[in-house]
């Protein structure tokens, strides 16, 4: 492994011969040991009740009548509600409107929660929910954004990107691509399904413990739904078991039902959703219908580019507008489009509201950028790797579609470097042989890059705050609005302000997170964890730091520079003094040992009118090589080599870090392999359950499968000069499909690029390559062709 | 019902006859080290390390805590995860190497399937301790082919698999849980009570029958007729976890001895009903290798564990992939009734519809018996899925040749997925018996004989196009490879990189294939 420059390390430990130790994930040793608590992992209390929901059965329907005098009755119900029993607002919408908490006189999917049953276990408001007698009046449903599309039903109105002149830039190219691409959506699967209990206090008030990536989003809409001030409602996340775009906005919904039914009947209330109604219940990624026209040269540079890009975003807006924007602001991906028309529509279906899931409309941009590149190699008869290179953002290619300079010249030097280290060319060769003397066998290779723009596009929610107390034995307590769901996030924070201090990473401590220590905090989402609550922990341990500074000089008469911290050990002038005895004689001198911090993202603004600025601080990079083979016969395939060189500027945590590429790269295969949703045409949810919705195991993960981190600061003044690593490695993944569709190409000796489904099961492979193979039919004579039909 | 929970003997009285382990643990010990991700068997956050006493040696083995109902280890050693933290005590703080091995390599991110993968890797570690077998990929692969993790990407839980440090011999976890000569009294002496105990209680919903012989079978059966009988409950048990169906009495088929054997004579090869599919992926892993090939695609480790060959056949799912396998082999099932009388009925006999099966109500399946000439004749088992792991098969197809000198004198295409039972394609079958081995045009009669004869469902799984596809393909497969082409398959695990690399280049299936096509039914 290369050498970090900049690894937060700890401090007074034994280094070894590879360097300084890293700390571990925070909760290592509790989630080997089982004792680190999740929420349904907490004591319950006797009177403690549990809640169910009843479920629509209809797409879109008005509800007739309503009958829940069997559920009532059904032993251990204590307490059934409907819309109407709601104290407060009914409307529990993140941003927009139009998700109700129980639907009132018409529902718009299937599994839309009607009425909920408190009972003294889960099982018995199971048991009594299946007892409802609902009367629907059905109506015409929408269920594909295709239909969305030709009826012109969106949750939110169209936005265009522009740049450049598309139609003549189009009517001159020397070749011209027309087609379209469906992106199925993606389960978000996190081990911990959705949950939350909440507990009534003295006051009238409520504590809920969430699992949430978004606790000041469940404080505002519980307080909502109760009627209360937002100040009356304390929500408390310790750690997430996953959560990855799918607890943003949706989790919610579980703390404000717990809510009113806990104050409703004062006592504790938990709502855990078992598995299949999180599945049918909790929106997931979206689907994308995108059709593009690209007109290129005889090189392949692209020269002018259509886009339509339809997101299934379900019955309400959720949080759709940044998915669909997201999808837009990627579908350049790394190259350079010179003239081009980006249109995002915002597709309302009669299914679940879909949702943020890492990558956050980011996947579906990048994907459809790359399938054209695949197209346009195959045109233009050449590697797909070169043309990559000849489109990627460099010198004399900077701007993005939306107006804001690439700056950094990343992408073609972390392309190239990759495809050195890979070896991308001579395994070329290779496969090109294997391939010509292989009969049953294909293989396939692709190298993709990824450029990822960090930074929330709704402006207000690129601020992050903290509150640090220092205790008198030198012991450092740290809050700040970030969640915890497996991606390290505490551990660097408390890698941050250990640094910041000068002191032992022993010493400080990262409490859970929660409203009453740190106010109106943005979603732990966008990737911007670490560079909005770094910062804000970075600003907090400053201010405490500066008092002690002007303490020190007063109390001993030192210059500013004769003050340090470092190594754990405070230098006063000549003397020097552990942490806790100099903390200690600043307390006994009445110096404030407690600090909020705060920051906002800078630079940073999009005008939508114009659909032009800057929506993202910076761009974070990467790219990986995949390498597949493929049985004919059947389709079935296995990844068996995937090289990653990814761009996280100076690693704050290299082993956090690449955990978190690794982890990405595999969700994204998954995503575009074995993961797919699957709908009736009543538009109900078919994947319920991982009995039949796959995601991958570990036998589908290469034995060859290397992460190196480019090494590169960021050039933008972020945490540390660190980026951001959570939602970008997620798109390496890509590589996978594209290695897919190279070896269905393969067949037809990469005459034409077969279309292939996404996700690419065995048997949308096997498709494609029939598809190749009816091409090389079509080609060939008559009698061939009677003999591939 | 008596069993040992970590290091505590347990006695339980007034249980629900289908109350899961998980719950057990949970809700009534407060042991929530041990998680509920799916319920259903498929996600293995709640894995569980159950240790039983076999033929005076202790054998442990994971199981997914949430279908298992928990009368249904009595006598058994339940190891959950704080089992680890309580030895780790007694090592003076030191974790167990398995969990020792996750965090230093970093195996762990949001932490809600470690506890699982941690008991399945130190059930690896436990097994290769006291088999001396050394862990490879592959062993790291297999013990949590049940566990999800949808964080790390699972690179580093295979590291931490494979760096689980042997540690010094005084240590606790040596005498973890096999070598460990106090679990094994605890056990024996539990024995004589598990055996004597009345399972039997006034309130049927706490009724767990759990007889040791055929005898004490055929009697509870007798006295409990409406009783369900449970085996490994794997599919069964979903009817409690997902549907919240409540079991009145239950009869466990797993512990009687004579529906445990495994016995061959020379010329047949007898299956117990209740042996399970690791006990069968065991035996056959030298002997057949294509059923081993098989049974290593099926489910995950932790079902194989429990999943009994009689309950895959008996709960006649259109998708299990056993009865193509017993299909294509024309297996004969021996059938016995309360009554202790018995009668034979060939497999091929035994589906009468969707889900439906000749088996009396006061009948159940005592073995399967397996003319070993068919074993030796040429035959293959192709499972199609969307994973390689843990996955419904799309398509399965057992298939069957049998030769004389050249020509094709019998043979068997059996599916999985391919209609409402097993089924076989018999117009297909037909249009090659009598033709010669390597006759192309008999071969597209009999693809053409498929499409006409089979109309598969579409569902979530697969098109009804691609299983028509994958049946003609997977015959046009068998066939090749009985004509001695090599053709690289997808179809068992672990899928071999060198065979895949290589493929084309392999010599012509010498050995194997030659001795397969001499096999003539005599």
């Amino acid at each position: 492994m290369r050498k970090l420059p900049n690894n937060l390390t700890l401090n007074n430990q034994s280094t070894d011969a590879k360097g300084a130790r890293l700390p571990i994930h925070e909760s290592a040793m509790k989630h080997v040991t089982g004792d680190a608590v999740y929420i349904d992992d907490m004591p319950e209390w006797p009177n403690e009740l549990h809640i169910a929901t009843g479920k629509s059965t209809e797409a879109h329907a008005d509800i007739v009548s309503i009958n829940l005098d069997k559920v009532r009755a059904h032993p251990g119900v204590v307490d059934v509600i409907v819309q109407s029993d709601i104290p407060g607002e009914i409307d529990v919408s993140p941003v927009l409107s139009g998700d109700l908490l129980l639907a009132g006189d018409f529902v718009h999917f299937i599994g839309q929660s009607i009425f909920a049953v408190a009972a003294t276990s889960l099982r018995a408001a199971k048991q009594a929910v299946e007892l409802a007698e609902i009367v629907y009046k059905p109506r015409i449903s929408t269920l594909h954004p295709k239909e969305s599309l030709e009826r012109q039903e969106f949750v939110l109105p169209t936005h265009t990107i522009q740049c450049g002149d598309v139609k003549s830039a189009m009517a001159s190219a020397p070749h011209k691509i027309k087609s379209d691409l469906y992106i199925k959506g993606q389960e978000h699967f996190y081990l911990e399904g959705q949950i939350s209990v909440a507990v009534p206090n003295e006051d009238g008030g409520v504590l809920v413990y969430a699992s949430s990536q978004h606790p000041a989003e469940v404080q505002k809409l519980v307080a909502k739904v109760l009627g209360l001030p937002v100040a009356q409602v304390l929500v408390e996340v310790r750690r997430m078991g996953g959560g990855f775009g799918g607890k943003e906005s949706q989790a919610a919904v579980l703390g404000c039902m717990a809510a009113v039914l806990a104050i409703r009947n004062r006592c504790p209330v938990k709502y855990r959703m078992p598995r299949q109604d999180d599945m049918v219940q909790t929106g997931k990624r979206h689907d994308f219908w995108n059709s593009y026209e690209v007109g290129f040269s005889n090189e392949g540079e692209i020269l002018s580019a259509e886009y339509d890009m339809v997101g299934k975003c379900g019955c309400t807006a959720d949080l759709s507008d940044g998915v669909v924007d997201r999808a837009m602001f990627h579908a350049d991906n790394a190259y350079h489009l010179p003239n081009a028309r980006i249109s995002g529509y915002r597709g309302k279906t009669h299914t679940v509201s879909n949702t943020a899931f890492r990558g956050f409309g980011g996947p579906k941009g990048v994907l459809l950028a790359e399938a054209v590149v695949e197209e346009i190699a195959c045109t233009v008869g050449k590697d797909s790797l070169d043309i990559r290179k000849l489109n990627c953002y460099q010198e004399g290619k900077t701007k993005t579609p939306y107006g804001q300079e690439v700056e950094e010249d990343v992408l073609l030097t972390l392309i190239e470097e990759l495809e050195e280290s890979s070896d991308y060319r001579a395994r070329r060769q290779a496969i090109n042989e294997f391939n010509k003397q292989s009969p049953f066998l294909k293989k396939g290779l692709a190298l993709t890059p990824v450029k990822f723009g960090i930074s929330f596009t709704s402006k207000h929610l690129n601020q992050g705050g903290a509150l640090i107390h220092v205790y008198t034995d030198g012991s450092v307590q740290i809050s700040h609005g970030g969640t915890e769901m497996g991606q390290g996030l505490y551990t660097k924070v408390a890698q941050i302000v250990a640094k910041t201090f000068g002191i032992d990473y022993q010493r400080v401590n990262v409490c859970s997170t929660r409203t009453d220590k740190v106010p109106n905090a943005s979603p732990t989402a966008a990737s911007a964890g670490t560079d909005l609550n770094g910062m804000a922990a970075l600003d907090a341990a400053r201010t405490i730091k500066g008092r002690l500074q002007e303490f020190a000089m007063e109390h001993f008469g030192i210059a500013a520079d004769e003050f340090a911290i470092e190594d754990d050990s405070v230098t006063l002038g000549n003397e020097t003094m552990s942490f806790p005895e100099f903390v200690k004689l600043a307390y006994m001198n009445r110096v404030s040992l407690s600090s909020t911090g705060f920051y906002k993202t800078p630079k940073i603004g999009y005008d939508r009118k114009a659909a032009k600025g800057r929506p993202f601080l910076y761009f974070s990079n990467g790219a990986a090589v995949s390498e597949v083979i493929v049985d004919t016969f059947t389709g079935e395939y296995k990844v068996t080599q995937v090289d990653i060189l990814h761009d996280v500027g100076d690693s704050i945590n290299s082993d956090i870090d690449i955990g978190q590429i690794e982890g990405a790269f595999v969700q994204g295969m998954g995503w575009l392999t074995s993961e797919e949703l699957s709908w009736d045409e009543k538009g109900r949810i078919t994947t319920n359950s991982p009995a039949n919705y796959k995601i991958p195991t570990s036998a589908d993960v290469p034995e060859k499968f290397n992460v190196k981190l480019f090494d590169r600061a960021n050039s933008e003044e972020s945490i540390y000069r660190s980026k951001a690593v959570g939602e970008p490695p997620l798109m390496l993944g890509i590589s996978v499909w594209c290695a897919l569709k190279d070896a269905c190409a393969s067949v037809c000796d990469h005459k034409f690029s077969p279309p292939l489904a996404v996700p690419a099961t065995p048997e949308a492979v096997f498709y494609s390559m029939q598809a190749a193979q009816e091409f090389v039919a079509n080609a060939s004579t008559n009698k061939a062709k009677a003999e591939n039909a | 019902m008596h069993f040992l929970l970590n290091d505590k003997p347990v006695t339980e009285t007034a249980l629900p006859s289908d109350f899961t382990a998980l719950r057990y643990l949970r809700e009534k010990r407060g042991l929530t080290g041990t998680k509920e991700g799916c319920a259903s068997g498929d996600c293995g956050a709640c894995t569980l390390l159950v240790g039983a006493l076999e033929g005076g040696e202790l054998k442990y083995s994971t199981f997914n805590s949430c279908i298992t109902p928990i009368q249904s280890l009595s006598g058994k050693h339940l190891v959950s995860v704080e089992y680890l933290s309580e030895l780790s005590g007694k090592a003076g703080g030191e974790l167990h190497p398995a969990q020792q091995a996750m965090v230093e390599h970093h195996g762990s991110q949001c932490g809600f399937c470690t506890p699982g993968i941690v008991l399945s890797l130190a059930g690896l570690y436990e097994n290769s301790q006291s088999s001396d077998k050394t862990i490879d990929r592959e062993s790291v692969c297999d013990a949590i082919s049940g566990n999800l993790c949808r964080c790390t990407g699972y690179r580093p839980i295979i590291d931490a698999g494979l760096d689980m440090v042997k540690t010094a011999e005084d240590n606790q976890f040596v005498e973890l849980m096999s070598k460990n000569e106090k679990i094994k009294s605890q056990l024996s002496a539990m024995k004589e009570a598990v055996s004597s105990e009345k399972h039997s209680s006034e309130n049927d919903r706490a009724t767990y029958l759990q007889p040791i012989t055929l005898a004490e079978l055929l009697q509870a059966k007798a006295s409990h007729a409406d009783a369900t009988m449970i085996a490994g409950g794997t599919d069964l048990m979903l009817e409690n976890t997902q549907r919240f169906h409540d079991f009145a009495t239950l009869i466990d088929v797993s512990q009687v001895a004579e529906l445990k054997q495994i016995q061959d004579n020379g010329s047949t090869l007898t299956l117990g009903a209740s042996v399970t599919y690791s006990e069968l992926e065991n035996f056959s892993k030298t002997r057949y290798p294509h059923i081993y090939n098989l049974l290593s695609r099926i489910a995950s480790r932790q079902i194989r564990n429990r999943g009994t060959i009689g309950g895959n056949v008996a709960n006649a799912s259109p998708i299990a992939d056993l009865p193509p396998l017993l299909l294509a082999l024309d297996a004969d099932m021996q059938l016995v009734k309360v009554d202790g009388s018995k009668r034979v009925v060939n497999i091929n006999d035994f589906y009468r519809g969707y889900k439906t099966t000749l088996l009396a109500k006061d009948e159940l399946i005592e073995s399967f018996w397996i003319d070993l000439t068919k074993l030796n004749a040429f035959h293959r088992f192709y499972k199609v899925s969307k994973r390689m792991e843990d996955d419904i098969s799309s398509v399965m197809l057992a298939v069957r040749f049998e030769l004389n000198d050249d020509k094709i004198s019998d043979v068997r295409f059996a599916f999985g997925g391919m209609a409402a039972t097993p089924i076989r394609a018999v117009k297909a079958e037909q249009s090659l018996i009598g033709q010669n081995v390597n006759d192309e045009p008999a071969l597209a009669q009999a693809i053409e004989n498929l499409r006409n004869e089979l109309t598969p469902l579409s569902d979530m799984r697969a098109s009804s196009r691609y299983r028509l596809d994958m049946a003609c393909n997977l015959i046009k497969k068998a066939w090749l490879e009985l004509n001695g082409t090599q053709v690289p398959t997808f179809s068992g695990h672990p899928v071999s990189d060198s065979l895949l690399t290589l493929g084309y280049e392999l010599p012509s299936n010498k050995g194997q294939g030659t001795q397969e096509k001499g096999a003539s039914h005599a």
